[in-house]
C-alpha cells in the first residue's frame, strides 16, 4: 500500500457538478464530486443504476461537458476526447466493416503517426495477441462473437498506450462464463502495462478481484462519493486464490451492505 | 453443394426456388412442399390466371370493336358492305382488323416480329458495315470521317439506348446526390436550412424537369456538336431521380450510432477519416437504399422524359408505335410494356447484389 501512496495523481475529479437541463429545469446528476486517482491504479465505482456512473466517466472521456468543476489529468485540465483517455464501452463499438486488425491500427495510426505501418501493425498483432485473438487478425468484426469482440475493444485501447483507461460496464453484455474470461484477459494485460485504470461495474466481485480501491456512489440525483474500499489482496491475485482469501468476503460484505442502502 | 446452390439462390433473390430444391432431395416434405405451393405453385398459377384474364378482355373488347366497325360500315355504305366487312373481319385478313387491346397471342406473335425484326436490322448493318469498309479505310486516311449507317434502330437498339440514358442519367444523380446527401448529413444547419429545396423539388414531375432542362440545355449547348436529347433527356432523368438518394444520404450520414462517433472522437480522426474510415462506410445502408430507389425511379420517368424529348430509346418507340397505328403496333406496345417492367426489375435486382456486396451488414 504504501508504494501506491508515494505515487503521482493522474487523475483528479474537482468539485465535479453535472446537471442535465431538462424541460422541467436541470437535472443534477453529480455534485461536489471528488476523485484522485494515482499513477497505476485501478479502481472500480459502483452505485445504483441511474446514479450517474456513464455521465462521470463520459466527462473524464471529455465526451460530455462538465457544468463546474475540473478534471485534471497528469495535472492538466482536460479538453475534448483524446486517445490518452482510452474508452472501452460496454458495447464492444467496433467498426463492423474493417477486421479486427483495421480496427485496432485506426487508433494506433493517430497515436504513433511516425511509426512505420509495420511497427504499427506489430503493436496492434501484439495486443491482439494479448488478448487471445492471435488467429482472428483479419477476421470481420462483424464475425466475431460478442466475447471476441469486446477483447478487440480491450487490445483498441491498451495499443493507445492511453494515460487513462476508462471502462463502462465492459463486460455487462457477455454471460457469466465469458466474463470470467474477459477479467482475467484484462488483468493480465493490464498487470504488464499498469496503466491507470477506471471501471464502472455492478458486480461486486468483479470489482473487488480487479481493483485498488472501490468507489461506492451514493444514489442519484446529486450523486457523490459515498465511501471507498481498499482492497490490499495481493498482486498478482490469482482468482481462486482471491475467492478463497477471508479479506474477500469482507470486501464483499462492506460493498454490499452499501448498495443495500 | 447443394448448399452452395440454395446460397447462390438467395444471393439473386430467387428464395422461391429453395424449398423446391429441399423437395426434391426429401427434406421435410410436409415443410416443404407447403413452401412450394406458396412460394412457387400460387406465382405461377397467378401468371396463368392473369393471361386468361387478359386473354378475355381483349376478346370482349375485340368483340365490341368488331361489332363497331360492321355497323358503321352498313351505316355509310349498306348491308351488303357490312357482310363483306364481317367476312373480312373473321378471316383474320390484317387490313380490316379491329383496332384493340391485343390479346396475349397477339401480343407474342409481336414479340416474334421485333425480334425478326432485329435480325433482319443486324445483318443490314453487318452488310452495310462490309460495303463501306474499304471506302471508310480511305476516308479515314483521308481525315474525314467515316460514313455511318443511318437506317432505323431496332427494338433492341431502342432498349441499349434506354439503358445507356438512364445509367448516364443515375450516374448523374449519384454524384450530385451522396456528396450533397453527406454534406446535409454532417451539417445540422445546412440540413434545416436547405430542407426547403428537398421538400420544393422533389415532388416536382419528370416533364417539367425536361422543360427546365432544355431550356438550360439549348443555350448553353447551342453551337456544340452533341446529340442535345440525349443531354437532355439523361439530366433530366438524373434530377428527378436523385432526391431518395440526397434524402437517404443525409439520414443516414446523421444518424449514425452514437458509439462509433464517439469512438472517431476518442481516437481523435480528423473530419476527411471520419467521413471516409466512419460515417460513410456506416451509411452505406442507407445510401444503398436511396440508390435502389432512384434507379427505379429513373428507370420508370426514363420513358416518359424520352417520349417527350424526342430522343431515341424505348418511349421514343413506344410513342412511334402508338402514331403509327399498324395492324400489330398495340401489341408491340405491350412487348415494350414487359420489357421496361422486366429491365425495371433486373436493375433493381442488380442494385440489391451490389448493396450484399458492399454493405457490412450482409447478413441482413
Ligand atoms: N443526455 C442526458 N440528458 C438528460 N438526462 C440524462 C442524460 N444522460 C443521462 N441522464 C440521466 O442522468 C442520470 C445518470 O445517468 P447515467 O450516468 O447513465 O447513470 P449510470 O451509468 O450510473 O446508470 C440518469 O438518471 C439519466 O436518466
Ligand atoms: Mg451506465
Amino acid at each position: 500500500m504504501e508504494s501506491v501512496i508515494e505515487k503521482k495523481t493522474m487523475l483528479e475529479c474537482k468539485d465535479i457538478k453535472k446537471a442535465y437541463p431538462t424541460p422541467k429545469g436541470d437535472f443534477v446528476v453529480l455534485e461536489d464530486f471528488q476523485l484522485q486517482v494515482k499513477e497505476e491504479e485501478f479502481i472500480s465505482i459502483i452505485g445504483h443504476s441511474g446514479c450517474g456512473k456513464s455521465t462521470l466517466l463520459t466527462m473524464v472521456a471529455g465526451l460530455n461537458d462538465i457544468t463546474a468543476g475540473d478534471i485534471l489529468l497528469d495535472g492538466t485540465a482536460i479538453a475534448g476526447a483524446g486517445p490518452d483517455r482510452a474508452v472501452v464501452f460496454q458495447s464492444p463499438s467496433l467498426f463492423p466493416w474493417m477486421t479486427a486488425l483495421d480496427n485496432v491500427l485506426l487508433g494506433v495510426k493517430q497515436v504513433f503517426p511516425h511509426a512505420t505501418k509495420k511497427q504499427r501493425e506489430d503493436i496492434c498483432k501484439y495486443y491482439l495477441n494479448k488478448v487471445g485473438l492471435g488467429d482472428a487478425f483479419h477476421k470481420k468484426a462483424n464475425d466475431l462473437s460478442q466475447g471476441m469482440k469486446q477483447r478487440v475493444g480491450i487490445a483498441r485501447a491498451f495499443a493507445l498506450k492511453p494515460k487513462v483507461l476508462l471502462l463502462d460496464e465492459p463486460f455487462g453484455m457477455l454471460d457469466s462464463m465469458t466474463r470470467v474470461e474477459l477479467q482475467d484477459v484484462l488483468i493480465d494485460v493490464w498487470s504488464k502495462e499498469k496503466i491507470t485504470a477506471i471501471m464502472v461495474t455492478h458486480d461486486v466481485d468483479e470489482a473487488i478481484f480487479l481493483s485498488d480501491r472501490v468507489i461506492m456512489m451514493t444514489g442519484g440525483p446529486y450523486a457523490k462519493v459515498g465511501d471507498i474500499a481498499h482492497i490490499g489482496l495481493e498482486r498478482p491475485r490469482e482468482r481462486h486464490a482471491v475467492l478463497e482469501h477471508p479479506d474477500f468476503y469482507k470486501y464483499r460484505q462492506h460493498l454490499l451492505t452499501f448498495l443495500d442502502h | 453443394m447443394s448448399s452452395k446452390i440454395s446460397n447462390a439462390l438467395r444471393w439473386i433473390g430467387f428464395t422461391s426456388l429453395e424449398p423446391l430444391l429441399k423437395l426434391i432431395r426429401g427434406e421435410e416434405p410436409k415443410k416443404n412442399g407447403l413452401l412450394v405451393f406458396k412460394k412457387l405453385l400460387v406465382p405461377i398459377l397467378s401468371v396463368f390466371i392473369f393471361l386468361g384474364v387478359c386473354n378475355a378482355g381483349a376478346k370482349y373488347l375485340y368483340n365490341i370493336e368488331r361489332e363497331r366497325k360492321i355497323e358503321n360500315t352498313r351505316s355509310v355504305q349498306g348491308e351488303e358492305a357490312a357482310q363483306q366487312m364481317a367476312d373480312c373481319i373473321d378471316s383474320g385478313d390484317i387490313s380490316c382488323k379491329p383496332n384493340s387491346l391485343p390479346s396475349p397471342a397477339d401480343v407474342w406473335s409481336g414479340a416474334k416480329t421485333l425480334v425478326e425484326d432485329h435480325k433482319m436490322i443486324t445483318a443490314d448493318k453487318k452488310e452495310f458495315k462490309e460495303k463501306t469498309a474499304a471506302i471508310n479505310k480511305k476516308r479515314k486516311k483521308q481525315g474525314k470521317s467515316p460514313i455511318e449507317y443511318t437506317g432505323r434502330p431496332s427494338f433492341v437498339d431502342q432498349i441499349i439506348t434506354s439503358l445507356k440514358t438512364v445509367f448516364a442519367g443515375f450516374l448523374l444523380a449519384a454524384l450530385i446526390a451522396i456528396p450533397a446527401g453527406i454534406v446535409l448529413g454532417l451539417s445540422e444547419t445546412l440540413r434545416s436550412g436547405l430542407n426547403w429545396v428537398i421538400q420544393i423539388f422533389k415532388p416536382v414531375s419528370p416533364v417539367v424537369w425536361l422543360l427546365l432542362v432544355s431550356m438550360v440545355i439549348k443555350t448553353i449547348l447551342a453551337n456544340a456538336d452533341m446529340d442535345k436529347s440525349f443531354v437532355i433527356s439523361f439530366i433530366s432523368v438524373g434530377l428527378c431521380s436523385m432526391w431518395a438518394t440526397l434524402v437517404n444520404t443525409s439520414m443516414g450520414v446523421s444518424s449514425v450510432d452514437k458509439d462509433y462517433l464517439n469512438v472517431s472522437k476518442v481516437l481523435r480522426l480528423g473530419v476527411l477519416s471520419n467521413v471516409f474510415k466512419v460515417v460513410l462506410p456506416a451509411s452505406v445502408p442507407l445510401i444503398f437504399t436511396g440508390l435502389r430507389i432512384t434507379l427505379s425511379v429513373a428507370w420508370m420517368v426514363l420513358i416518359a422524359i424520352e417520349l417527350l424529348a424526342q430522343s431515341p430509346g424505348l418511349g421514343s418507340f413506344v410513342w412511334e408505335e402508338f402514331q403509327n397505328g399498324s395492324s400489330d403496333s398495340n401489341a408491340k406496345i405491350i412487348v415494350a410494356m414487359f420489357v421496361i417492367g422486366g429491365i425495371g426489375f433486373l436493375l433493381d435486382r442488380i442494385m440489391m447484389f451490389v448493396q450484399k456486396m458492399v454493405s457490412f451488414d450482409s447478413k441482413a
